[in-house]
């Protein structure tokens, strides 16, 4: 059965006077993956920024499982299931890998579940390091654990592969989808390597100049049209 | 002989660093981790120690049998208070602030100026005492040349209880961990699902709790006036910035530090002069170390 769990109805983001996001309606339904792609300056960033709550639309609703969440603040957004991993991944340097975990755990608690250090061994080994100084690979995977460990429904990732090496790229689309596939997470991700959109995408979005030009499943995808619309 | 005289001033040192540390303490938290500079830091101290005063007359008018104790009891409402002043505070001003920090030193000052009036107002120019209970006035002779003050002994002690406490609140509970993430990165503690301006509110009273105390400890070595806090702004600062600001360790040990030369050299020189050799001393090292004593390395 197909449940719709994320909705986009008409939003518009802009920064003062310019227009970043003119108007973007997409629905997401529950344990799907969807891509969304474009190239810099599309409105990509942008979006995934509305859509926790960083950024406030101008107009236009979001709704997660049937209720609006339009206005409400990221932690709130958190703590209804959404999950963000920013472009840049920006995780707190100064604290450890384990504390980086613990930040995203819901408020009062400090146990970070096994299954978290399951999907990342690597992180269990460096527990006690400072985030800083663990290279961009590592940083990426202790973001995502970060988002993972408030337990959430929709994941929004702002693209993960940005400044990462080729083979720990394809490394993260098999772990992307084991986790999708254990948790029953539905994730949305915001990408500009084709291939790494293809290998874990079930759908592709491709936005140009804030707008939506392309959508279509992984199977029917027409690379080279969609090859097109991200070259320059 | 001799080293009598350095013992006892390294003790009287010790009391000036415990209560800087004490201040700043409070000032770490608030300006180190938030940010925010707080003018009336000073005056959140003088709550404390006017609270103290006042508890020590009400327990000798009224509660004789209190007489005794209340030092402790007085502690312990000093935290509250300046803790719920602060909460009060931030709600009224600092949050409306958190994006303009300039403006923040100039609000707060503000504040200082009012709240020393309000002292003035309430309580007169004149400098008051709360009564110490008798077993904090004498003092400790491990020999026959050397003198140690009872209440500069317990001071000690306090310190020692709440820095231990704050390093407990700060890296061993959840609480701290939500602390540490809103500080180096308030949106994205949000999203990783913080209450960011909770957080905010508590740090404020917290920090502005531990400044209560250090009134209440400031009471056993000088006497409450008007603007007793803010004579201990500028070192409290001082404290701070030369500890390095994001470190709890660098403020222990730049409070120790200050506070021990401005002992010593006092003892050889006037009061004025140490300060000089003090502060020429902190330019000098902070012209070096710009980032302070203690400063966390990691690539960002």
């Amino acid at each position: 059965m197909v449940e719709e769990l994320l909705n986009v109805q008409s939003v518009r983001v802009c920064y003062g006077e310019s227009e970043a996001i003119a108007s973007i309606s997409m629905s997401v339904n529950k344990g799907e993956i969807v891509a969304v792609m474009g190239l810099n300056g599309m409105g990509k960033t942008t979006l995934m920024k509305a859509l926790i709550g960083l950024l406030m639309p101008r107009s236009g609703t979001v709704t997660l499982s049937g209720r609006e969440i339009t206005r409400a603040e990221p932690f709130e957004r958190v703590a209804l299931g959404l999950a963000y991993v920013p472009q840049g991944r920006m995780v707190f340097p100064t604290l450890t890998v384990e504390e980086n975990v613990q930040t995203g755990l819901p408020p009062g608690t400090r146990e970070v579940p096994a299954q978290i250090y399951r999907f990342f061994p690597v992180l269990l080994e460096m527990k006690k390091r400072r985030a800083g100084n663990l290279s961009g690979g590592q940083q990426q995977q202790l973001a995502i654990a970060r988002a993972l460990a408030s337990g959430p429904r929709v994941l929004l990732l702002d693209e993960p592969t940005e400044g990462i090496q080729p083979s720990i790229i394809k490394e993260l689309a098999v772990q992307l989808k084991q986790i999708r596939d254990e948790v029953g997470l539905t994730i949305v991700v915001s990408e500009q390597v084709l291939s790494f959109a293809l290998s874990v995408a079930d759908r592709i979005i491709v936005l140009n100049r804030g707008a939506i030009v392309h959508q279509s499943p992984r199977e029917g995808v027409d690379e080279e049209s969609v090859g097109k619309l991200l070259s320059i | 002989m001799n080293a009598a005289i350095w013992a006892m001033q390294a003790f009287t040192g010790l009391s000036t660093f415990c209560v800087l540390l004490l201040m700043a303490l409070g000032l770490a938290i608030i300006f180190g981790q938030m940010g925010v500079i707080n003018m009336a830091h000073g005056e959140f101290m003088t709550v404390g120690a006017y609270t103290t005063y006042l508890l020590s007359e009400v327990s000798q008018r009224w509660l004789p049998g209190l007489t005794n104790w209340y030092f402790f009891l007085s502690i312990a409402v000093s935290f509250l208070l300046a803790g719920a002043f602060g909460l009060l505070v931030e709600h009224l001003m600092i949050r409306k602030l958190y994006r303009r920090p300039l403006d923040t030193l100039l609000a707060t000052w503000g504040l200082s100026l009012i709240m020393q009036q309000g002292f003035r107002s309430v309580f007169g120019a004149r400098e008051v005492s709360a009564k110490l209970p008798d077993w904090l006035m004498g003092s400790v002779k491990p020999s026959a040349a050397i003198d140690i003050p009872i209440n500069g002994l317990v001071v000690i002690g306090l310190t020692a209880a709440l820095t231990a406490l704050v390093f407990f609140a700060l890296f061993s509970t959840r609480f701290g961990i939500d602390v540490r993430a809103t500080m180096q990165n308030r949106p994205m503690a949000s999203a990783a699902g913080i209450n960011t301006a909770r957080v905010d509110r508590l740090t404020f009273g917290l920090g502005c709790g531990l400044a209560g105390v250090a009134g209440a400890a400031f009471t056993t070595i000088g006497s409450t006036g008007p603007t007793s806090g803010s004579a201990y702004i500028v070192d409290t600062f001082l404290v701070v910035v030369f500890g390095g600001a994001q470190s709890l360790f660098g403020t222990i040990a730049s409070a120790f530090s200050i506070a021990q030369t401005q002992a010593t050299t006092e003892f050889f020189m006037t009061g004025s002069m140490a300060k000089v050799v003090t502060l020429s001393a902190i330019i000098l090292i902070l012209m070096v170390r710009p980032q302070g004593l203690f400063a966390l390395k990691v690539r960002r």
